[in-house]
């Protein structure tokens, strides 16, 4: 098993004509995922490499059997691809898309949440589970097929923290990138509830940053429901306070959002916290 | 962005909701005759104005253009006073807090509602504050604004008051994509009119493609941060004298993480985004010779780029420079090999790891002088 993605998902790329959707279709193509179908408005019937390209989603998911979509189209296009989504029935939704206005993201994350659409992102890197699917933009090379999962709210230090447990001669069930926005269509919790009850995935990684009090709500989450070890590692414990660190949500605000604060509530949850990436394999054997 | 209070105070009047009649000027000059009493408000943007001298009252033109003058040009916590609103003085009741927000947790607009306005929410009980969500499918309906003006426990005429303000702030929020519309204090009168006192408002940056007019305010940015605004690069000034250029929020907070760990401090950091494009990081590299560090510590983990491509525009970018301080390059992903030879050649120090490079960079930095 793994979560979200696996050997059943059949992916659209909505907006596969553009220089993203073209480059990371063919790599999820590579990865071994079914790219079934992309869409782009006007290009419908033309094919990129060798994936036909469709007016809308629901062609997608009537001709193609599409049941998983991965969204590349520019920002101000973004909530109308993700609401044609859900009314086309796609079940799990990754949005790459990044800069994207925070009550667009409100809004069809809402829809989606209300019927019951699995929303990964948005500005996020997507979903992997190596030796099945990968939806999203993560680099191949970095996975293993193994036991470890892993969530986390950044792009590159995913990348980092997957190399580093891949160097380590581990390797993951499922890595999810929850995306660093304020408002993410999914959360650690929900991540973290569905890796406990998977049964490839034995041990968990969780990967957050400085800001907002997502990781605390996770720790809390930990203690009362996950039974598989845990370990952490909280980007910007040298950060100043007041200063926005490049992601929307990673600033300390009034004293709020603290790394301090982060790995305390962690611990108190028996997740073993690593001070900086590298460190995060050799807790993994402990 | 955050709107000066006069800016916010005319999208609240747009969307219907009292301010006091006003004006903003930037020389004491302008002031050709007031009406009654009025406040010389400084327009800054940060808070604790009022303790810091930013806000006087005046009762004649005369004692106007003085407390304008005293105030235009003023240094507030860092930030220069360059014009001030000349307002109506209300005769204050009550004093009361609303606020619209966007709320991680609920993933909807989060109403903020307190009868102790007038001073800094956070210091406020929370027992004190009323929040209450609106449901994005449901959408503001008018019993939000009853439960809200119940909870602030008001007579009749001003609970109508108070909720036809929530509708409108939450209609502006929507139209204006404002991340956060608040006004406090939200006063009632002597009169008993409710009106807006004061107001912040901060419009989704990421929204600004569709508010052209509010694109073109002016930002207070240093030159090297103006450029980096230019190239979409997250530009930050710390204390130290590490420049870190590195792809990625999270990956750059671990890349300090990481030169602390070794004794090392950042100083000026770059961070590209989620990107590894060689055109980027060049550009980037460049900004960063600006900027003169005591050492530059590059960590880029590849995508899509291949590592001897980026390297190349790394040695581009120091050669166009002659950049002149110990650079310490590490880039992950295809080709790493070729690179790491490319960056030797130059003589940089290429590195393999993220620690093995916050080490080296930290013991450059600690070394010398």
């Amino acid at each position: 098993m793994s979560i979200i993605v696996g050997n059943e998902t059949k992916v659209v790329v909505q907006g596969i004509t553009g220089y993203q959707g073209r480059y990371h279709s063919e790599a999820m193509k590579e990865f071994g995922t079914k790219v079934v179908a992309g869409t782009s408005p006007g290009k419908g019937g033309s094919e990129v490499n060798g994936v036909p390209v469709y007016e809308s989603v629901s062609e997608s998911v009537k001709e193609r059997g599409a049941n998983t979509s991965c969204i590349f189209v520019p920002a101000p296009f973004c909530k109308d691809a993700a609401l044609e989504a859900i009314d086309a029935g796609i079940g799990t939704i990754v949005v790459i898309t990044e800069h994207l206005p925070v009550l667009d993201a409100i809004h069809f994350i809402n829809v989606g949440r209300a019927k019951g659409v699995t929303i990964i992102g948005p500005n996020c890197p997507g979903v992997a589970s190596p030796g099945k699917a990968k939806v999203g933009i993560l680099p191949n090379k970095i996975f293993a097929r193994g036991d470890v999962g892993v969530v986390s709210k950044s792009g590159t230090l995913t990348y980092e923290i997957v190399n580093a447990i891949t160097d380590g001669d581990h390797g993951q069930s499922t890595c999810v990138g929850i995306g660093g926005d304020r408002v993410t269509g999914t959360d650690f919790i929900d991540i973290l509830s569905l890796f406990e009850k998977d049964r490839q995935t034995k041990k968990i990684v969780l990967v957050g940053e400085i800001g907002g009090t997502s990781e605390e709500e996770a720790a809390e989450f930990i203690k009362e429901n996950v039974k598989k070890p845990v370990v952490a590692y909280i980007a910007g414990r040298t950060a100043p306070p007041g200063k926005r660190m490049g992601h929307a949500g990673a600033i300390i605000a009034r004293g709020r959002g603290t790394a301090e604060s982060k790995i305390k509530a962690l611990e108190a949850a028996g997740v073993k916290v690593a001070k900086i990436p590298t460190d995060v394999p050799n807790l993994l054997e402990e | 962005m955050k709107l000066y209070e006069y800016m916010a105070k005319a999208v609240l009047s747009k969307h219907g909701i009292p301010v006091p009649a006003g004006f903003v000027i930037s020389s004491p000059d302008q002031i050709r005759s007031v009406q009654g009493p009025v406040m010389i408000k400084a327009q800054v943007l940060i808070g604790g104005r009022g303790k810091a001298g930013g806000i006087k009252a005046a009762d004649k033109v005369e004692d106007a253009k003085k407390a304008a003058s005293q105030i235009i040009g003023m240094n507030i916590r860092g930030f220069v006073t360059k014009e001030v609103l000349v307002e109506k003085r209300l005769e204050i009741a009550k004093e009361l807090y609303l606020g619209v927000t966007v709320d991680r947790s609920t993933r909807a607009l989060l109403f903020m509602a307190s009868a102790e306005g007038g001073m800094d929410i956070e210091s406020v009980p929370e027992e004190k504050i009323m929040m209450l969500p609106v449901n994005p499918l449901i959408g503001y309906q008018p019993f939000h604004g009853r439960k809200i003006a119940t909870f602030l426990g008001l007579p009749n005429d001003q609970s109508s008051q108070v909720a036809s303000i929530c509708e409108r702030l939450y209609d502006l929020a929507m139209k204006e994509d404002a991340e956060l519309a608040e006004i406090n204090p939200l006063v009632v009168t002597k009169q008993g009119a409710v009106i807006a006192g004061d107001a912040k408002i901060t419009i989704d940056s990421d929204a600004l493609f569709r508010h052209k007019d509010y694109a073109s305010l002016p930002e207070d940015l240093t030159p090297l941060e103006q450029k980096a605004k230019a190239l979409d690069i997250a530009f930050v000034q710390l204390e130290g004298n590490i420049g870190v250029i590195a792809n990625g929020a999270g990956l750059t907070m671990a890349t300090l993480d990481s030169i602390n760990m070794f004794g090392g401090k950042a100083g000026v950091f770059l961070d590209l985004g989620g990107t590894d494009d060689p055109e980027k990081v060049k550009s980037a590299v460049l900004l960063m010779a600006e900027a003169k560090p005591k050492v530059i510590l590059l960590n880029i983990f590849g995508g899509i780029t291949k590592c001897d491509t980026v390297a190349k525009g790394v040695i581009e970018a120091n050669q166009a420079r002659k950049i002149g301080v110990p650079f310490v390059a590490r880039i992950k992903g295809v080709n790493e090999e070729a690179a790491r030879d490319m960056l030797r050649n130059e003589g940089m120090i290429p590195a393999s790891g993220l620690s093995e490079a916050a080490e080296l960079a930290s013991k450059e930095s600690l070394g010398g002088a």
